[in-house]
């Protein structure tokens, strides 16, 4: 038993996105690279990627990313707030999370699935903090990190979609990710970028609050 | 997460708050809630409710959600370029003083203390340098004063020691036995560890250096913002303030009393 308080969220589907968040391990990084060099410079909606790393060591993941993209390109600092036409990297050795704002947030608790960062408590954040208002992506990967996360951002109401594990690199992650969010998008490598491209961000940077 | 999870959240710290005087209530929310679903599954509870209750009515389930609220694992020399800036860049500075004054607030199990005491080892200071050591958790802290660390961790703390710039080697500054390290307890015979809450206390010492590296991002804005300013009345004018890599001062309210001094390693220099 409760009152309706302010409006019903009818809306929620034409709302556009916050973040699309993208998720991968072994055999992401060409992936990811694909699917930056597809980003027109006026997607705004900012993206955040987090692909597992070798500990304790500085990551070269910016820089190898940084030629296949039109948009801004870095790792978030703390309290960061996450900007439109811009792609974030979440850096090794910490947990990256979202919070209210949103903004980012970063964590040195311990590692989830082995991993930090990890794709589990940045989804599951961004699917508390978000809702429906963020879209998830889950690549190939050998751990089974992110399948929570992916099912927590669908149960928020977020779009979610998972790489072919047959035609993935490395199919445990996304096998993982399909088991726990039956009725999530399947893509083909080739069909990410187009997925991606189709959700409803914002297309210039004058569509950011 | 539920609902009423945001209900009782604030409810939650605030009857922590008034029953115990610790304040988590401008901690940054999403690793809170992170650790408090930890704690809810240790201690067999069904909602933050279940949790409230018992830690009102039992001293000791506030003791074990404190383990779960405050300690973040940390690791000697994390971040060895920092202690290298620090080695390199901020030594220079602290040797024209006559004696020494550090603060490491938040030092849980005492990791960066003993980092800091070793680098003032090996640069000659550490005889003329008082530290302050200071956590809200009395369990951390007494480990802390320990110095016991298990075995498994020294090749990953040998090996940042080395890129840190270590002048010795690690082994130098412990004991081996067959599962723990002693460390050399002169390292701490000008420690003092101590209870100070970044949160509710105040300033307590005039101080040249301060580290405080990965606590700030457990913050919100607004409590971040009163430690920053508890380190900027704490600092001599030209004291240094190490962060951690990926914190910043850019979003503080009192970033104007800092100036960048190692710009990637985030030193910064009190104006």
């Amino acid at each position: 038993m409760e009152r309706v308080r302010g409006k019903t969220t009818s809306a929620a589907k034409t709302e556009t996105l916050q973040a699309v968040l993208v998720g991968g391990s072994a055999g992401a990084i060409d992936v990811v690279s694909h699917l930056l060099a597809a980003l027109p410079a006026d997607f705004a909606t900012p993206l955040v990627v987090l692909i597992h790393l070798p500990r304790h060591r500085p990551s070269a993941l910016l820089g190898a990313l940084r030629g296949h993209c039109r948009l801004s390109l870095r790792e978030p600092l703390d309290k960061e707030p996450l900007l439109p036409a811009t792609v974030y990297l979440a850096p090794p050795d910490y947990h990256l999370l979202i919070d209210p704002g949103p903004s980012f947030a970063l964590s040195v608790d311990e590692p989830v699935n082995f991993s930090q960062p990890s794709i589990d408590v940045l989804f599951q954040s961004a699917a508390d903090v978000l809702g429906p208002r963020c879209a998830g992506l889950l690549l190939s990967g050998a751990s089974p990190d992110g399948a929570q996360g992916l099912r927590a951002i669908q149960e928020a109401g977020g779009a979610v979609a998972i790489q072919d594990p047959d035609d993935a690199i490395q199919g445990a992650m996304p096998k993982a990710a399909l088991a726990l969010c039956p009725s999530a998008r399947v893509l083909s490598t080739k069909a990410i970028s187009e997925w991606v491209l189709q959700l409803p961000t914002w297309q210039t940077s004058k569509g950011a609050r | 997460m539920s609902g009423e999870f945001d209900i009782e959240l604030p409810l939650l710290l605030e009857a922590i708050h008034l029953k115990y005087s610790y304040d988590f209530r401008r901690y940054a929310v999403s690793s809170l809630k992170r650790r408090l679903e930890q704690a809810l599954q240790q201690f067999g509870c069904r909602s933050l409710s279940a949790l409230q209750e018992r830690v009102l009515r039992e001293p000791e389930v506030m003791r074990g959600l404190l383990a779960h609220l405050t300690v973040p694992v940390s690791e000697m020399f994390r971040d060895p370029s920092f202690y290298r800036a620090l080695r390199e860049e901020v030594v220079p500075y602290l040797r024209t003083y006559p004696s020494l004054k550090v603060w490491i607030p938040g030092c849980a199990t005492g990791e960066e203390v003993y980092s800091v005491a070793i680098v003032l080892r090996e640069e000659g200071l550490l005889d003329r340098t008082l530290i302050y050591a200071t956590d809200i958790n009395p369990e951390a802290l007494r480990k802390a004063e320990e110095g016991i660390y298990a075995i498994d961790r020294i090749p990953d703390f040998s090996k940042a020691y080395c890129e840190a710039g270590g002048r010795a080697s690690l082994s130098d500054y412990y004991t081996a036995g067959y599962n723990a390290t002693v460390f050399d307890r002169t390292l701490r015979a000008g420690v003092l560890f101590s209870d100070h809450s970044l949160a509710t206390d105040s300033v307590f010492a005039e101080v040249q250096l301060i580290t405080c590296r990965n606590v700030l991002i457990y913050f919100d804005r607004t409590l971040q913002d009163r430690a920053v300013a508890l380190f900027r009345d704490s600092l001599c004018r030209k004291g240094f303030l190490g962060l951690g890599a990926k914190e910043t001062l850019t979003f503080s309210t009192h970033a104007a009393a800092f100036a960048e001094f190692a710009r990637e390693d985030r030193i910064y220099q009190r104006r």
